[in-house]
């Protein structure tokens, strides 16, 4: 799918901004914005710095008491993480996992969003409440009953690729699931209703006002939602750990079991199977900035 | 693009959805899920919380007497508040100003965007994982720290509790920052206007008109932050000191169920959590609620 | 689409919980007639446009096309256009599509869907914008846009839910004269909802005016405006002077009526309840400030106030007089010349626009002095 029609689409929904650049200036000093900006460059500056100490760890031979890494670009330490993890498999799995998770959450959660975001009911506080249970619960506390019931009711599952995957993918739709939700409740009461009843007039039924009138304005928010979920499910650890069989392990596991592997393995290897999990991540937030904008994110991360 | 959803009043001449059972139908798989995967199981580890061993025919409150009368146990609950509350806090009060100052638009805006989502993207162990190579004596920080004579020896940045608040700080700061600063830019400039045109200056106006309308979007970050905080679990094997000094909850339940294998009083220990955490949520919620005085953020103009 | 010969509305009652918006509606409209329904916020105009539509299902009561009953019948069966008070023009689809939108519901042909959208968009003057989407449109061509979107399907009963109320005072009056031409050159019955009586009278064959969910008045503008029927009525159509008057006499069809400073008026009553007056009772009298009469006097019916607020609306000045002998009694009162502020004027008003209601419905006359705009101001800027 091109960026095109999207942006041609939100450009033409957008009104604007509510406040011309003339306000920008006057509402805050020139002390405020520098405090900001350096505040929010000394804590980019570090993030980078963590990212590319890493990178650079793991292309050296060593690293002690230099600035930068001794023998630098070696790719021993890939091969050596090659060798003891099947990186392949993991990535096959993480993506299964969170590709999985994701379209199941869009599926459940977009009519749940949409029911939320039209309805006016007396228990719409109550059901508002059930959905965003599981988000303000630490994932520990459910996770251990949660993998308790998996292991007994699914433990006899076969552990064939992919069908080994489906106990994780599981448990890690119950965090994902409200996270959706809340995401897209706001895109779907954008949405409205006098365009689904203007549809309806036209003579188009609810399957079609959906499909023609409903779905393509909140697309923005159900990419925004994917990509999140994505996101999210590809770092998702506690669950993950809790439940998947050898087999289907994640690459976020699996390097976190690496710095505490039996005997010494070396950081650098570690930091090697980092970048390789670091690379996955990126490149899925990658491909998703080209289907929306960095900006979708800012506001639709709010909670209620 | 302001997402805030403003009061609707119910108008009764317009139409909403008709069928009441679409509705319903609509919900029904979310429901399920969150009722099947997530209500179960809690019910379940309850149920299995109550009982002495996974055999056990009746409930018993043996486990969590256990739980509450070692103190080593004990401890992790002043653990975790220690570790969890300062965090949050502080990113909290930390995000006030910066998206006070913010709220009309930030240069580079996209830009700065992707660099805050940074973080929430690379995910707690990756964080920490930087941070071991990062913040270690060897590590850039402080060398850098030496090098400009800030420091003469190297800090120990790793390893304990601060360790752990650093890496939750990172990890979470961004999200909260973002958050806030989108409650914040809804607030209508007209109402800062007003307060001008009343006499308030810049201070009064931020503690009496913006500060205030806030409060709603600044509880929902701390309670969200505070779960992520509370919940902190990897980060402290990597950079914590899990056997005492940041000995937390999580990490409790995990081991008395996985590595004692002691299932019953791991959950117990899971509940008592998630006990825990929904009672601070409440309490800030309801802090929140009693403090506001449900002001609308258009200014009352109507939507 | 099929030809309406009749449309009825019988007995139509819409409930919310325990609020009735819509009590007992009873509505027959004939084909091509323009009927508004014309009230305050609240009366349920708009409920009785949204239950004729299919968008909201009846409490009670029956819709009937050509004899047959359509309430239970979906709005996207009905066959019925409608334009929104906010246009709802689909943001995500251009000019073109937009119009093209139910055509392409009922699977016409390419060709046959561009012919009619292009005739369409010319009939609403909209040819060259084909391919801009709405957000890039004015206001006025918003407004265009909507109406052709519903008239390439050549609907057999046309519905319009205050298409006005969101442009400006020129834009509107522009539009207004739109509508009225459309109306003319494409004969749709046409059921059309606003508060505005400027655009009842000169688009409407028949107003229905409603209040709080019943209907207070149906008749052809001319009858509303010097006839109203009722005192939310007279004051909803701009008369908003009124005097407490005691009945003295009949002569024919008018009463002598005197006010509490013993001031000897002629008025008439268009209530059929005033058959049953008596001698003694006392009235209200209304008149309106635009036709009360200085430059020269009527025959009849003099009164002086002193001057308090002047205020200079271009063709003439309305005036706030206080009734001499009776300061308490505020009137609006026109002028062509500007008087002196403090000073005593003296103007009059025709016998047969001195209208009488009886007195139990002032407390819904206050009310309705509020959610109402000031008549007298209207069409005059």
């Amino acid at each position: 799918m091109s960026s095109r029609p999207i942006e041609k689409m939100e450009s033409a929904i957008e009104q604007g901004p509510a406040n011309a650049p003339a306000q920008r200036t006057r509402s805050r000093g020139i002390w405020g914005s520098a405090l900001f900006y350096v505040v929010i460059g000394f804590f980019v500056l570090n993030l980078f710095g963590m990212v590319i100490a890493v990178l650079l760890n793991s292309l050296g031979q060593q690293w002690f008491a230099t600035w930068l890494p001794e023998g630098l670009f070696t790719n021993r330490w890939y091969e050596y993480e090659f060798g003891i993890n099947d990186i392949v498999q993991l990535g096959q799995n993480t993506l299964i996992i969170a590709i999985t998770t994701t379209v199941l959450a869009l599926l459940i959660a977009f009519p749940a969003a949409y029911v939320l975001a039209r309805r006016q009911f007396r228990f719409k506080g109550l059901l508002t409440g059930l959905y965003l249970l599981p988000m303000l619960v630490p994932p520990m506390a459910y996770a251990i009953p949660l993998a308790t019931l998996v292991l007994r009711y699914l433990g006899g599952l076969p552990d064939i690729f992919p069908i080994n995957l489906l106990p994780v993918i599981l448990v890690n739709l119950v965090p994902i699931l409200p996270f959706v939700i809340l995401i897209l409740t706001p895109f779907v009461e954008q949405v409205d209703t006098s365009l689904e009843s203007a549809s309806r007039m036209l003579g188009a039924n609810g399957l079609q006002t959906f499909w023609r009138v409903v779905l393509p304005l909140v697309l923005p928010g159900l990419l925004t939602a994917g990509v999140l979920a994505v996101v999210r499910t590809v770092a998702s650890f506690e669950l993950t750990f809790l439940v998947a069989r050898a087999d289907a392990q994640t690459l976020v596991v699996t390097l976190f079991a690496d710095d505490f592997a039996a005997g010494m393995r070396p950081q650098q290897a570690t930091d090697a199977m980092a970048v390789v999990y670091m690379l996955t991540t990126m490149a899925l937030l990658g491909i998703a900035l080209i289907f929306v904008k960095p900006t979708q994110f800012v506001v639709r991360l709010k909670g209620r | 693009m302001a997402d805030i959803s403003l009061p609707k009043e119910a108008d009764v001449s317009r139409p909403r959805i008709r069928i009441d059972q679409r509705a319903i139908l609509l919900s029904l798989p979310a429901i399920i899920i969150v009722l099947l995967l997530f209500c179960y199981p809690l019910l379940f580890g309850l149920d299995l919380s109550l009982r002495e061993t996974q055999k056990s025919v009746s409930w018993s409150l043996t486990n969590y007497i256990q739980f509450f009368s070692d103190p080593y146990q004990r401890s992790t609950i002043w653990i975790t508040f220690q570790v969890a509350l300062p965090v949050t806090f502080f990113s909290v009060i930390f995000s006030i100003p910066l998206a006070y100052y913010m709220r009309r638009g930030i240069r580079f805006e996209r830009l700065i965007t992707i660099m805050l989502i940074l973080p929430i993207t690379l995910g707690t162990v990756m964080v920490a994982q930087g941070m071991l190579d990062y913040f270690s004596p060897t590590g850039w920080f402080n060398r850098v720290l030496l090098a400009a004579g800030i420091l003469h020896q190297p800090l120990n940045f790793l390893h304990h509790q601060l360790a752990v608040e650093i890496a939750l700080f990172i990890q979470g700061f961004p999200f909260v920052f973002l958050l806030i600063l989108g409650y914040m830019s809804a607030i209508s400039p007209d109402l800062e206007r007003a307060s001008h045109m009343l006499g308030a200056g810049s201070w009064l106006t931020f503690w009496r008109v913006i500060f205030p309308l806030s409060l709603p979007g600044i509880a929902v970050a701390f309670c969200l932050n505070f779960v992520a905080n509370f919940s902190v679990f990897p980060t402290v094997y990597l950079v914590g000191e899990p056997t005492n000094e940041t000995h937390v909850l999580t990490i409790a339940a995990y081991e008395t169920a996985y590595t004692n294998y002691n299932i019953p009083l791991g959950t117990a220990i899971a509940i008592v959590m998630a006990i825990l955490e929904l009672a601070v949520i409440g309490l800030v919620l309801w802090l929140q609620r009693r403090t506001s005085r449900g002001a609308t953020i258009s200014g009352g103009k109507g939507a | 689409m099929e030809r309406i010969q009749t449309l009825v509305m019988r007995d139509v009652t819409r409930r919310f919980g325990t609020t009735t918006a819509l009590h007992s509606f009873d509505l027959a409209l004939e084909g091509g007639q323009f009927t508004t329904l014309l009230g305050p916020s609240g009366c349920g105009k708009s409920t009785a446009l949204n239950c004729l539509a299919g968008l909201l299902e009846l409490s009670g009561g029956e819709i009937l096309l050509n004899g047959e009953p359509i309430q239970h019948l979906p709005a996207e069966k009905r066959g019925f256009g409608m334009v929104f008070q906010n246009y709802a023009l689909f943001p995500h689809l251009n000019v073109m599509r937009n119009v093209a939108y139910g055509l392409e519901i009922r699977g016409v042909a390419r060709a046959e869907r561009e012919k009619r959208v292009r005739r369409a968009l010319a009939q609403v003057h909209l040819e060259g914008l084909e391919k801009r989407y709405p957000a890039q449109l004015s206001g006025g061509q918003q407004q265009r846009l909507a109406i052709a979107r519903t008239i390439v399907l050549e609907p057999g009963l046309l519905l319009l839910d205050e298409p006005l109320s969101n442009l400006d005072a020129n834009l509107r009056n522009e539009m207004r004269i739109e509508i009225k031409r459309l109306h003319e050159e494409l004969g749709l019955t046409t059921l059309y909802v606003t508060h505005d009586q400027t655009e009842a009278m000169s688009l409407s064959d028949r107003v229905v005016v409603m209040r709080l969910g019943h209907i207070e008045q149906v008749g052809t503008p001319q009858d509303i405006y010097n006839a109203p029927g009722s005192l939310f009525v007279a004051g909803f159509m701009g008369y908003a002077n009124r005097l407490s008057v005691e009945l003295i006499g009949k002569e024919g069809s008018y009463w002598s009526v005197q006010t509490s400073t013993g001031l000897r008026l002629q008025a008439r009553s268009t209530r059929a309840q005033s058959e049953h007056w008596q001698v003694g009772q006392r009235v209200l009298a209304l008149f309106k400030p635009d036709e009360t009469l200085a430059d020269p006097l009527p025959p009849s019916n003099h009164m002086r106030g002193r001057v308090k607020l002047i205020e200079y609306m271009g063709k003439s000045f309305e005036v706030l007089v206080l009734l001499e002998g009776d300061e308490s009694t505020q009137l609006l009162v026109q002028s062509s010349q500007t008087p002196e502020s403090g000073s005593l004027i003296e103007f009059g008003i025709r016998p047969e626009r001195l209208l009488l209601f009886s007195q139990e419905d002032i407390p819904a006359l206050q009310i309705t002095q509020e959610t109402s705009p000031t008549p007298a101001l209207q069409g005059e800027r």
